[in-house]
């Protein structure tokens, strides 16, 4: 099989987005027949390798790339998914592209349709020809048949579970007969486990009719089970290539997660495990959606920094959002032995806890106001600071002056790079209005302080001065911090203990000391069904 | 050159076009025999009359409820704090007192209903307003004719049931403000101090209402509301004040509104209130997410000086009797023009 020309080639990719380098001189090959399993971590640069293949306008917009594409031999460079269409590459989305009142025909065949000539057409031309809906029913069938599921093509998709929407979406892309890769994005995310199983036995039916199949996933299980080789990504670069039957779990998790550790970074001096508790979770669950929290419990204590890690789409970002009340949350959380009363933001701020969010222009920023509204505003409304009762206090006046010098206290103690004070939030670049976020949370002084990635999107330089905040706000405050990241490395580098989300559930707390192994093992489930395995090094 | 640049950038390109056609209708109204010093006087009295209607557009807008058109409702608070007030037989300042005593309780009692409703349909505020006023002014046209008022000044004379479509304010408190310190100017030239005075006055309370906790809140709530609500904000909370706060500011506003016309317009008359305030507000500079004082007093007062010189100006020119329709061409076309103009500034 390796003899012949390789299906699809590609050579030395490269790809910077902004000047910011996602993809370095990345090579690989596939061959007819052939699964390939693609695996790395969040932003290893997996969707940007696979929108390169299939020609997505983001690519173009942003400059193009470097590298060549071979298909067949032949050299292409796709403008857009047409192109890429034609060509005989199809991706199967996370997300479904499926017309929810259409049945699983009507979206199969979607702009493929059998048409007719009638008499019509004669007069008005080729836009009012007739639909042959028997033909297009078998050949919607025939696809579904060789998926080897059992769906009705005549179901809306609107009615079908989400199971067989996957279907419906794998079933439209291996319909064309000029079908020759097909890439597989994140397939099984959505499946339960036993329709996971079916749509990995029709992969390899699939493949065994010729189809190249780039399978991308993070339930490394299944890349074994089904892949004929794997290729890890890690910051935009192929760490390693290596056949399946050569590999275990381990490994690959190994690889996937990164650095041995590094050890410089570890100085947590601080901590002490005899501290007394400052929050306890128990049983917490959160309805955020992309982020559901099933079932977590924890223990924060005083002056720890407190990680909690995991894959995206696993519930880690619904931690700090349930408790502080932005999305609808059950559970005991308690705080200093009070209860907290969870869906309301006001109760989670007066219990002096403060939430720099994730989505920093979403949540984050008030984009149209001054940078002195921004850092003064949390304070002004929960603590009624920055305000000078007129009448009495009948009128809670608000200070101008005070807001102005304390947000100049803040610009300076965060070398927050603006113009002045009345500079609009959304006039700052990334990494500052991630400082202008945690100005806001320190102005609240709470003894609890939850970041959520707080270093996303931002570069190198400003996410050393966060982190570098965050550490003395912690040592010189003696703040609790519980820090929510995408990014297992910047966990290991701050944090005193770390927890792992996975499905909605904590899959082990380690120290930042553990093995990558160690964190990779936990972050890909692998361990979810022994509990006496859960490992606790803190 | 770069001033003048600067110059057009922040004031814009609507104002100063709106403002050169305004200067241009002073500069040729003598030509033609109308007089500057009596168009410049009614540019100032329709400025005092409406500008607290426009100044009705600021809270909603601030927490991005949208243009509030239906400032209708409010001005029908007004409508029955002036008829409540004529019926008690109230006169003078007393009277104008009284009126504004009883509009805003119950300006207060309808904008929290309406504030309510435009909760329900958060991102269609303005689409939903526009119904609120309409129903209201119809549901009113009813209630007009079966409330039973009594006082003979305002009922119809044949049936004696159901109060007139006009109301004259003759011997209540007609001009009652703009006759307070009024400083007269030769023949044909008076200043409403006492009306600008209370306008400088709700201004004002408006600027001073946005500079409290309260007002910041709302202007957040306006600008991003899932900040507002991770600052532990209650968003609807501060949504259904500012909805209030307009239908009282529209309330007071017809009031005004009232005494310097000298005559409670019933029935339909709420209809033709809302659409001048919002294109106001919007020729002033507003969008429909953000608007200040400033907006209001530049809006008003291109909006009312394009109303009152275009039409006299036009018919000396064309010396016909058309002033009617030339005004309301010239009112119309300035509300499409400000409705086409208005903006979402991006988030």
């Amino acid at each position: 099989m390796t003899q012949q020309q390789p299906l699809l080639k590609m050579q030395g990719i490269t790809k910077e987005y902004f000047g910011n380098r996602v993809l370095t001189d990345v090579s690989l090959d596939l061959n007819r027949g052939e699964v390939l399993g693609l695996v790395g971590e969040n932003g290893a640069g997996k969707s940007t390798l696979m929108n390169i293949l299939f020609g997505m306008s983001v690519i173009v917009q942003t400059g193009g790339y470097a590298g060549k594409v071979f298909i067949d031999g032949k050299e292409v460079s796709f403008q857009n998914p047409f192109d890429a269409l034609k060509a005989g590459i199809g991706m199967v989305h996370q997300e479904f592209s499926l017309i929810p009142g259409f049945t699983a025909t009507e979206n199969i065949l979607l702009n493929g349709e059998i048409l007719h000539d009638n008499i019509v057409t004669k007069l008005f031309g080729p836009r009012l020809k007739t639909l042959d809906l028997p033909e297009m029913r078998a050949i919607a069938e025939k696809s579904i048949e060789l998926l080897g599921v059992e769906i009705s093509p005549d179901t809306l998709v609107a009615e079908m579970p989400v199971g067989h929407r996957q279907f419906t979406e794998l079933a439209r892309e291996i319909h064309r007969p000029e079908m020759k890769v097909l890439v597989l994005d994140e397939p099984t995310a959505v499946l339960t486990e036993s329709e996971a199983e079916v749509l990995l036995t029709s992969l390899r039916r699939l493949a065994a009719t010729g189809i190249a199949i780039i399978f991308i996933t993070h339930r490394l299980q299944e890349i074994l089970d089904i892949c004929d080789r794997i290729v890890i990504l890690r910051d935009g670069q192929v760490v390693k290539e290596i056949a399946t039957h050569d590999t275990d779990i381990g490994q690959v998790a190994e690889l996937m997660v990164g650095r041995s550790v590094d050890t410089k970074a570890i100085a947590t001096a601080t901590y002490d495990t005899q501290q007394e508790t400052v929050l306890a979770v128990e049983h917490l669950w959160v309805d955020m959606p992309g982020e559901t929290v099933r079932d977590v419990s924890f223990e924060v204590h005083k002056g720890e920094i407190f990680g909690i890690g995991g894959l995206a789409g696993q519930g880690k970002l619904g931690i700090p959002n349930g408790i502080m009340g932005l999305c609808p949350a059950g559970g005991t959380v308690i705080l200093h032995g009070k209860p907290i009363h969870l869906e309301d933001p006001a109760a989670a701020l007066a219990a002096s806890m403060a939430f720099v969010s994730e989505d920093r222009r979403g949540v984050g920023l008030l984009m149209e106001e001054p940078l002195d509204w921004n850092i003064a505003f949390t304070a002004m409304q929960v603590q009624n600071k920055f305000l000078r009762p007129l009448l009495g206090g009948l009128i809670k006046w608000r200070d101008d002056r005070a807001i102005r010098k304390v947000t100049r206290e803040y610009i300076e103690a965060l070398e927050i790079k603006c113009t002045g004070v009345e500079q609009p939030a959304q006039e700052l670049s990334g990494g500052n209005q991630q400082k202008v976020c945690l100005a806001k949370a320190f102005g609240v002084e709470p003894n609890l302080l939850f970041v959520s990635e707080p270093t996303r999107g931002i570069d190198v330089g400003a996410k050393a001065l966060v982190l570098k905040a965050l550490r003395r706000y912690n040592s010189e405050n003696g703040t609790t911090i519980v820090m929510v990241s995408s990014e297992l490395e910047e966990l290991r580098s701050i944090c005193d203990r770390i927890a792992i989300i996975d499905e909605g559930r904590v899959a082990g707390i380690l120290s930042p000391a553990a093995t990558a192994k160690e964190f990779g093992m936990l972050m890909i489930g692998k361990l979810k069904n022994t509990d006496d395995k859960v490992v606790s090094h803190a | 050159m770069h001033r003048l640049r600067q110059f057009i950038d922040r004031a814009g390109w609507p104002r100063i076009i709106i403002g050169l056609v305004l200067l241009s209708l002073f500069l040729v109204a003598p030509h033609w025999g109308v007089r500057i010093d009596a168009s410049l006087m009614d540019t100032i009295i329709r400025f005092g009359m409406n500008g607290v209607m426009v100044l009705a557009m600021i809270p909603m807008v601030q927490a991005g409820c949208g243009l509030n058109f239906g400032l209708p409702l409010g001005i029908i608070a007004g409508l029955l704090g002036a008829t409540l007030s004529i019926e008690l037989g109230l006169v003078g300042v007393a009277g104008f007192a009284g009126a504004i005593g009883i509009a805003i309780p119950l300006a207060c009692l309808f904008g929290w209903g309406y504030g309510v409703l435009l909760n329900h349909v958060k991102g269609d505020e303005m689409m939903i307003a526009t119904y609120v006023g309409f129903s209201s002014v119809s549901f009113m046209s009813i209630m007009w004719m079966v409330l039973p008022y009594h006082n003979p000044t305002m009922i119809w004379g044949y049936s004696g049931q159901g109060l007139r479509t006009t109301v004259s304010v003759d011997g209540f408190w007609a001009k009652i403000l703009d006759n307070l310190l009024a400083i007269h100017i030769g023949p044909n030239f008076m200043f409403p101090t006492g009306t600008i005075l209370f306008f400088a006055l709700m201004a004002w309370l408006m600027w001073a209402f946005f500079h409290t906790k309260t007002g910041t809140a709302m202007t957040a709530v306006g600008s991003n509301p899932d900040y507002a609500r991770a600052s532990g904000i209650s968003v609807d909370r501060m949504r259904t004040t500012s909805v209030i706060l307009s239908t009282v500011y529209g309330a007071i506003g017809i009031l005004l509104y009232e005494q310097s016309y000298g005559f409670i317009s019933l029935y339909n008359g709420p209809f033709f209130m809302a659409l001048p305030a919002v294109a106001a507000v919007l020729i002033g500079g507003a969008s429909v997410n953000k608007a200040n004082i400033t907006n209001v007093v530049i809006g008003t007062i291109l909006f009312q000086g394009i109303l009152t010189m275009a039409p006299s100006v036009i018919n000396a020119a064309i010396h016909s009797d058309a002033a009617e329709v030339v005004r309301l061409i010239v009112s119309n076309g300035m509300i499409v023009y400000a409705l086409t103009r208005a903006t979402r500034k991006s988030r």
